[in-house]
């Protein structure tokens, strides 16, 4: 978390309220209660007390100590993530305990376990039906590559949905897959974006309610990231 | 198991109920097998439970490629009472690979019938519900057939798609 | 089989009789219309154990009618392990039901020594009936772990995820790895157990049986787990016998099969142990029937690890099992049986064999086919959870949705199993 404290800049016109005595903040601070500060004092009051940062980083910091993983257990690799809940590997230390069954409710698809043909579009479905911010780790070689596999059966994620984090393993430990998250953790943090999101057109990869007359769901690509349209 | 001698006394007697029923035993590592023509299954299988093997643990499918008849189909009986087991198999040309369906009889071969279906395309006439379990209901192919390929293919990671398919030739 | 909906057992469900259906009759006196709901369950679902999609048609709350629909995870492991050689065969056949790792490569290697006709020294007969029951507990831990948390007993998870962290403690010891060890290998095991695991092995199976008595003492008599699992959803044993199911779900009906002691295999003879079996067939007695094998197996492991035998801990046949490393900087022989066993494996005679073994779940058989090249030509698990699936329909006729998802977690379905 970034604190930024800004300098006073020197022999400017408002009074140096760094150092005064105690008195004298007292006052400052009932006058404040009382509606009294006006303008630049109240401007120059509040940045001292409050914590600034961007609120760009504020939001971050909130959704990277926030995820809720969805519960998307599909193979052996769901065993270890199962794991990562329990007492050993505590997941709950950081704040990701919360797994929401409902991907509308769920930020991040940890994809444990390997994909089957059939089974790649219903985890494109329920990616789709998750709602922005969203994230996704592919656990363990499975889904990642194909694993041990590599076969007319199975799909490594990446040929139908952006995969933010890898984790390799067979199964992960589960302290590998807590790396895993807390790397994800720390990319949200700093940079969100990680690029490919504008290579791909990946935003707003949300299911659409047909417009009249159409039959059919149809994702639309958006030019901009900030509209939300439709969504 | 029956063993040996055992095998062939029941070889013999069910040659005795059904005279073209049997194609052949074999006795191979203390386990008993016995051959028999796709279209007398239902009633071979009907006297072996009558003989005391009330239990079918597995139907699974084989391909004997190159060999022909080439899709063989194997049954797994089961004695509870005097702890046996009988192998009876069946072997099917690709150009006629019907066979009877057991499952009215045995509810178990229900969707183990239609796993050898999905994977070698014996069909199974009678089946109640003859479609596909493992692969998706339209796939075309019969997976685990000899001649069909393993599949698989190059791995592209997200961060090096920019690259094109090419990256992973 | 189905179970009457009107059981009168408590009190709720005798005021549920008495509420009709009067006041929400239409105005002009006509008949309510009722007509089946088709409700979609799955593949992803918070309740089912993997990814396994059901279709349920329900009258009201009542399952009149189930068909699961599977192949969601299915990886083509059969066929892949037609491509590699039978040493390499062994990591992919583990892969199948992933609860029960060491079970499936004990019966492809099983199989594969059938058809070599190896003997299996007794130091690593013991030591892979260690293994195999420290994986049958962890299995039966997972269950009860997940069953709890579908019924709501969200505490029992953490419990015996905790314990199931000290088996994988063992196995990590013992092979390197916790999941998918590849520790069983065709003529022994792949190494000697270390220094040091005895003892812990001793510490966790003094431990054990306290830890599951605390279980019971959580759920046995808790008023919630009681009427959510007794009398639920019963099956007759002559049904679950023409379903072809095994395990602990038959007997839990009142059949006492098991392979351990029926067919004994990898000297099950030599140890002392019982087979719990229930009585009416209900959810309430697989669970106690799977609660009360974790006893029996941490009997057999002390029984093993007390009368464990010195020797060697893989076949002495160098064609088959690697030579030991020390002897490849001696043995030219050595260094020759390394390298074709490596590239291209050991050869198998011609044959079919099915080996059936005892898993957590039933009779898991692996069949295998040799063309006698160093590849298997057919390898098919005989997967428990797969047959027993079908069993679902005629358990949950008749009973609501909540029984439903209790029964399918009594079921204990393992989705990698049931796909392959």
């Amino acid at each position: 978390m970034e604190v930024k404290r800004q300098k006073l800049p020197v022999g400017a016109a408002t009074p140096d309220l760094s150092g005064e005595d105690f008195r004298i903040r007292q006052l400052r601070a009932r006058d404040m209660l009382r509606g009294d500060l006006e303008g630049e004092e109240l401007e120059k009051y509040v940045e001292e007390r409050v914590l600034t940062t961007t609120l760009e980083k504020a939001v971050n910091w909130a959704r990277s100590n926030a995820l809720f993983p969805a519960t998307f257990g599909l193979a052996c690799c769901a065993i270890e993530m199962m794991s990562i809940v329990a007492a050993r590997v505590d997941v709950a230390r950081f704040g990701f305990e919360a797994f929401r069954a409902s991907p509308r409710q769920a930020d991040l698809l940890i994809l444990s376990g390997r994909i089957s043909i059939k089974m790649a579009p219903v985890v494109r479905r329920i990616y789709d039906q998750m709602l922005e911010p969203k994230w996704a780790i592919a656990m363990g070689a499975c889904s990642s590559s194909m694993g041990v596999f590599n076969n007319y059966a199975i799909v490594p994620a990446d040929k139908f949905m952006p995969v933010d984090v890898h984790v390799p393993g067979c199964p992960p430990r589960p302290e590998a897959l807590m790396h895993g998250i807390l790397k994800l953790r720390k990319m949200i943090q700093e940079d969100p974006d990680m690029g490919w999101r504008a290579g791909h057109h990946a935003y707003g990869t949300e299911e659409v309610v047909p417009a009249e007359g159409q039959e059919t769901a149809v994702n639309v690509f958006r030019q901009s990231p900030g509209s939300a349209q439709g969504a | 198991m029956p063993d040996a001698v055992g095998l062939e006394l029941l070889a013999q007697e069910l040659r005795e109920a059904d005279a073209d029923a049997v194609l052949g035993t074999s006795y191979f590592r203390d386990k008993a097998t016995v051959e028999v023509a796709p279209s007398s299954i239902v009633q071979t299988l009907e006297w072996l439970r009558a003989k005391g093997y009330n239990a079918l643990m597995s139907v699974h499918g084989v391909d004997y490629y190159p060999e022909e008849p080439r899709l063989g189909v194997h049954y797994e009986l089961l004695d509870m009472s005097s702890v046996d087991r009988l192998t009876v198999k069946l072997r099917v040309p690709l150009d006629n690979p019907h066979v009877g369906s057991v499952t009215p009889n045995w509810p178990t071969a229900n969707h183990q019938e239609r796993e050898v279906y999905d994977m070698f395309g014996v069909i199974f006439d009678g089946h109640p519900d003859p479609r596909r379990i493992l692969m998706p209901e339209d796939y075309e192919g019969y997976p685990q057939r000899r001649d069909f390929p393993v599949g698989g293919e190059p791995v592209l990671f997200t961060i090096d798609e920019s690259e094109g398919t090419a990256y992973t030739q | 089989m189905s179970t009457d909906v009107t059981r009168g057992a408590s009190d709720y469900r005798q005021m549920e009789e008495s509420i009709t259906m009067a006041p929400l009759e239409r105005v002009d006196g006509g008949e309510l219309e009722q007509e089946l709901l088709t409700l979609n369950m799955g593949p992803h679902h918070p309740a089912t154990h993997g990814v396994l999609r059901l279709l349920v048609t329900l009258e009201g709350e009542v399952v009149r009618d189930l068909k699961p629909i599977i192949g969601y995870v299915h990886t083509g492991i059969e066929k892949t392990a037609e491509d590699k050689n039978y040493w390499k065969a062994i990591p992919v056949v583990e892969r199948m039901d992933y609860l029960a790792y060491y079970f499936n490569a004990y019966a492809f290697c099983g199989a594969t020594e059938t058809l070599l006709e190896l003997e299996v020294p007794p130091r690593a007969q013991y030591l892979r009936i260690i293994h195999l029951e420290l994986n049958r507990i962890m299995s039966h831990l997972v269950w009860l772990g997940t069953s709890a948390l579908d019924i709501g007993a969200m505490s029992m998870f953490w419990y015996c995820f905790r314990d199931r962290e000290v088996i994988l403690d063992l196995f990590e010891q013992s092979s390197g790895q916790r999941m998918h060890t590849r520790y069983i290998q065709v003529g022994g095991v792949a190494e000697d157990i270390p220094r040091g695991f005895e003892a812990k092995l001793r510490e966790f199976t003094a431990q054990m049986p306290s830890r599951v008595d605390q279980y019971k003492a959580l759920l046995f008599n808790n008023e919630i787990a009681l009427q959510r699992l007794r009398g639920v959803c019963p099956l007759a044993e002559e049904e679950l016998l023409k379903l072809g199911v095994t395990g602990p779900l038959l007997r839990a009906a009142g059949n006492p099969w098991d392979l351990r002691k029926a067919t004994p295999y990898c000297s099950y003879d030599h140890f002392d142990f019982k087979i719990p079996v229930g009585t009416e067939g209900d959810n309430w007695d697989r669970f106690a029937v799977r609660v009360a094998e974790i006893y029996e197996s941490v009997k057999i492991i002390e029984q093993a690890i007390d009368g464990l035998p010195e020797g060697p801990w893989i076949s002495d046949d160098r064609k088959v099992a690697l030579p030991p490393r020390h002897e490849l900087a001696t043995s030219m022989e050595a260094l020759i049986h390394h390298f074709k066993l490596v590239t291209e494996g050991f050869r198998v005679p011609p044959g079919e064999v099915y080996f059936p073994i005892e898993s957590p779940r039933g009779e898991l058989g692996c069949f295998v086919r040799s063309d006698g090249s160093s590849k298997p030509a057919r390898v098919h698990m005989r997967d428990p959870s797969f047959v027993n699936l079908q069993a679902t329909a005629p358990m949950t006729e008749g009973s609501y949705i909540a029984d439903l998802i209790a029964t399918l977690a009594m079921l204990d379905p393992v989705l990698g199993g049931i796909d392959r």
